[in-house]
């Protein structure tokens, strides 16, 4: 198994999360999910590197992303959770406000 | 009497300010009186203090003053200063200066009684005597360019004194312009000499003219310059249009709208010199450049014949007059080039007291005529203006050279000098002077004979009311007339001849032309006397008196004549009383140009690009890429993703196909 | 070659290729639900794969802390939101070619970028496996409780934060609810309860 196959791996999984952003662009939910599978590719590039470069730094950065990850996923589904409460919807078109 | 030469110097240019600033901004309160007892105070201080440091530095032998009183600004190394250099050249200048002008503030108590304006005049004239007295007591280039713009702003200010007057203005705006145009050389000139010296003071930049003697500059590619001949040219071209030299002449005899008292002060005696003066005092530059004393000989020279044919034909008292300062400011030219300068600024001074005396005289004329400029309109005037018909005739006398007054003495120093001369276009400047001395001798006595002798040809009404005006106005007369008549005989030795200015005029020994002169009259006791004996034998004389004879056979014996002779030669009167084209020229294509250049900008470069094009064009680019940009804004975050996302495949295209 | 690594690279294989296929099924999934699922799917795939990289630790947490935790807020709150999936997917074919090539495109590039021309085993041989001994664990906690360990305060004090936001956006009071106050049960007075009423002794019938 050379570095470039895990590589690739996480480089199609990128790929087909931002397709999911694209795709799914109405439905706030499924863009979340989307975020951590791309969150999961960068994750995986990590691993891939500290174990072919022999350095346990790339693991601990995983270690702080999935913290942060953890974080913001909480937070963010908080948000809907708030949002769709005020707007009985999580359709990203209605989410227009700013938009003078 | 004094501990500090320095607080001297400082109250005679203060002095005038004082008086300038009292008369100016309070004129309302102090009155007429407390304006005229307040600028004439000023410049009196300014003149009593200017003989003691005449007779300090001239008589006494002190060491020549060199300093700074206040530092300006520190830029780069290069300070910009108020400084003091006093030596016999600008005590000398001082003198003369402050002597004129407080002899016109006091005919000015005469000359403008009934006018409004009094408080400006005076606060003007004594404004003007600050800004003189700045410019010859400089001790740097930087304060000579500010007294010499100081002296243009007077000048336009008196010229167009009265506003209401269009010609008036129209004067004005012309002398402005064509000082601009001097101005900008003059003012390149001391940009080269701080770009080449490093330093805009005399000294330093004096000290160091070896160091660049030889240095070259080519503006043009593939032309090599002397850099002195082009500081020395640049700096010239400032004084052709201070001191009125060909083309730049063209402004001087319009000035004479303005009223007579400053013509004498300002366009005869002192600022008009000022070039003369500043040509002096660079010696040391130009001595080095062959190429500029030919300029300015040849200028000078032209200067001198052709201004003065055009007082032939001219019939305003004061325009003749004027004619005459320009051809006299051509003299003095003349022996700039010629490595003279000790005759150029001593017929500077004897010029200044008799021009000055003759141009009071005129307006003393003018105020027994009412006001009546045309000479055609005057004649027989002796006997009503006993007072004004003698000096004026010994100004005459004394501009055209007879033996024994003022400007015998300067104007032979002068044309000696020129034959003594052998710089390119020392011939033909010798010719010219020469000629000179009959067309002056000419136009003198022809104004002369038409104002005071012959016929009477005023009418009734202003016969009846002529008489001599009062002593404010005869007094100075009177006071001019005297060195106009003694101050050649007192100072030809030491000043053209001696060494009276000491170090401040450098001349180089192969251009000593006032040496080679000298040795005519080595053995003599006094060069004085020596002088006059020879003039007998020498051409000027016989020429000056063959133009006051035919002056006198044109327009005493036969005044029917010169009609004729007008008749006669119309191509040449033509061109004379056309002054040249001189002002046509300029007309219809520096001004005409201007307005075509003018029109030009306004229709494309106005109108189409910066209106059209960038500042309605800016407008609506801005518009229409706002537009588009509120459509990319959108709001939706996938459209901020997409945009993300075709980011990151440039930036991988651009590492997968790295750009060469 | 070493059938034993051949039969690990296999499993790689097959990891990846089914964890890419539950990740099409995260962003195609008519139902949130399915897509949580999915999600669930390609994590517990991923961390497979992660265990053949040697980050047993990380590979656990993954499961623990996203299968266990974030995935099963996420099918929370879709199971909670009443979400009309109808409106939500309309648009999904019309935009599916410009996705789908912008997907491909960012795809080539990328494998383009870091395919075996840059990451081959050529310029990145494979190390040799740790013995079975070697504890992944032991060592990242050396470097995490070491090198790292500022870091890692922060990031305790991240998911505080995130503990706290969460509660602090979703947290509402309704008027309507009834809601037990402490305070105030323990600062009772008798006279809050009772009523000593006086009246007249009643004869009993």
């Amino acid at each position: 198994m050379a570095l470039s196959d895990y590589l690739i791996f996480s480089a199609i999984l990128f790929s087909i999360s931002v397709a999911g952003i694209f795709l799914n662009r109405k439905n706030v939910i499924i863009i979340l999910m989307s975020i951590e599978l791309m969150l999961l590719a960068v994750n995986t590039n990590f691993i891939a590197f500290s174990y072919y470069l022999g350095d346990v730094a790339g693991q601990v950065f995983v270690f702080f992303i999935l913290t942060v990850a953890a974080a913001e996923a909480a937070i963010g589904l908080a948000i809907l959770i708030v949002l769709f409460r005020n707007k009985r919807t999580i359709d990203v078109e209605e989410l227009d406000s700013l938009n003078g | 009497m004094f501990e500090d030469m320095q607080t001297v110097y400082i109250w005679i240019v203060l002095a005038p300010l004082i008086g300038a600033i009292i008369a100016g901004l309070f004129g309302k309160v102090v009155g007429r009186t407390g304006a005229h007892i307040a600028a004439i105070a000023g410049v009196a201080i300014a003149f009593i203090l200017s003989l003691y440091v005449f007779k300090d530095i001239v008589i006494d032998g002190a060491q020549a003053f060199n300093g700074a009183v206040y530092t300006w600004l520190v830029s780069d190394g290069v300070r910009f200063e108020v400084g003091f250099l006093i030596d016999s050249l600008s005590a000398m200048m001082m003198v003369v200066v402050t002597f004129v002008s407080l002899m016109v503030h006091i005919y000015t108590i005469g000359y403008m009684k009934d006018d409004d304006g009094y408080q400006r005049f005076f606060s003007y004239i004594a404004l003007f005597t600050f800004s003189m007295l700045m410019l010859v007591m400089s001790n740097n280039f930087l304060q000579l360019f500010f007294g010499w713009e100081a002296v243009g702003l007077v000048s336009y200010l008196l010229i167009g004194f009265w506003y209401k007057k269009p010609t008036a203005i129209y004067a004005n705006l012309k002398a402005f312009l064509v000082n601009r145009v001097g101005d900008f050389g003059f003012l390149l000139g001391i940009a080269a000499v701080l770009m080449y010296f490093g330093s805009l003071d005399y000294a330093t930049v004096f000290n160091n003219v070896d160091k660049v003697n030889n240095l070259t500059m080519s503006i043009i590619p593939n032309q090599d310059w002397s850099v002195i001949t082009v500081i020395c040219i640049l700096l010239f071209i400032g004084a052709m249009g201070k001191s009125a030299q060909i083309p730049l002449h063209v402004w001087l005899p319009d000035s004479m709208e303005g009223p007579t008292p400053i013509s004498a002060l300002i366009h005869a005696a002192t600022m008009v010199t000022a070039g003369i003066y500043m040509v002096a005092r660079m010696s040391p530059l130009f001595e080095l450049s062959t190429t500029a004393l030919s300029f300015v000989m040849v200028i000078g020279a032209t200067t001198a014949l052709f201004m003065g044919m055009l007082g032939l034909v001219q019939n305003d008292i004061k325009r003749v007059i004027a004619y005459s300062t320009l051809s006299q400011l051509g003299y003095m030219t003349v022996a700039l080039g010629a490595s003279a300068y000790g005759a150029a600024v001593f017929h500077l001074m004897t010029h200044a007291f008799f021009k000055a005396l003759l141009f009071l005289g005129a307006g003393a004329v003018i105020i027994a005529m009412h006001h009546e400029q045309d000479m055609r309109k005057m004649g027989g005037l002796r006997k009503y203006l006993p007072i004004t018909w003698f000096t004026s005739m010994i100004g005459s006398l004394a501009l055209i050279g007879t033996p024994g007054f003022a400007g015998f003495f300067s104007k032979d120093s002068i044309i000696e000098a020129v034959g003594h001369s052998t710089i390119p276009g020392a011939s033909y400047a010798y010719f010219a002077v020469l000629a000179g001395v009959f067309i002056t001798a000419l136009y003198s006595f022809r104004l002369y004979f038409m104002v005071f002798h012959g016929k009477e040809r005023m009418d009734e009404h202003t016969r009846s009311h002529l008489h001599e005006p009062s002593w404010v106005v005869t007094l100075p007369l009177i006071l001019l007339a005297i060195p106009s008549v003694v101050i050649g005989y007192l100072y030809v030795d030491s000043m053209a001849f001696g060494n009276f200015f000491g170090d401040a005029i450098f001349v180089l020994p192969q251009h000593d032309v006032l040496g080679e002169v000298a040795k005519m009259f080595a053995g003599a006791s006094s060069i004085a006397w020596a002088m006059m004996l020879h003039s007998v034998f020498t051409l000027p004389f016989w020429l000056a008196a063959s133009g006051v004879a035919t002056a006198w056979f044109l327009y005493m014996k036969r005044p029917d004549i010169p009609a004729v002779i007008q008749q006669r030669f119309s191509l040449i009167y033509t061109i004379l009383i056309n002054k040249y084209g001189f002002d046509r020229f300029n007309e219809i294509v520096f001004a005409g140009g201007s307005r075509a250049i003018g029109k030009i900008c306004w229709r494309y470069f106005d109108v189409k690009l910066i209106d059209t094009f960038v500042i309605n064009g800016s407008a609506k680019t801005v518009g229409w890429v706002s537009l588009i940009l509120r459509r990319m804004q959108t709001g939706y975050l996938y459209t901020y993703a997409f945009a993300m996302i075709v980011g990151l495949c440039g930036l991988l295209l651009i590492f997968v196909y790295p750009l060469k | 070659m070493n059938p034993e690594i051949n039969i690990a690279q296999y499993i790689t294989y097959v990891f990846a290729a089914f964890s890419l296929a539950s990740a099409l099924m995260v962003i195609t999934a008519k139902n949130p639900v399915q897509a949580a699922l999915a999600l669930v799917l390609t994590f517990f795939l991923s961390a497979g794969i992660w265990l053949t990289l040697e980050a047993e630790f990380l590979a656990i947490t993954l499961v623990l802390v996203y299968v266990g935790a974030v995935m099963v807020l996420f099918l929370f709150v879709v199971m909670m939101l009443d979400i009309n999936m109808a409106q939500l997917r309309a648009g999904f074919i019309r935009y599916l070619p410009i996705g789908l090539l912008v997907a491909v495109l960012l795809a080539v590039l990328l494998i383009m970028v870091v395919g075996p021309a840059h990451f081959g085993l050529e310029q990145f041989a494979a190390p040799t496996r740790h013995a079975a001994d070697y504890s992944n664990v032991r060592e990242l906690g050396r470097v995490m409780y070491t090198v790292y360990v500022y870091p890692f305060e922060i990031a305790s004090v991240i998911l505080l934060v995130a503990i706290i936001a969460a509660i602090a956006l979703t947290l509402r009071r309704r008027p309507d609810t009834k809601r037990q106050d402490p305070t105030q049960q323990i600062a009772v007075k008798r006279a809050d309860r009772m009523r000593v009423v006086d009246m007249k002794a009643e004869a009993k019938k």
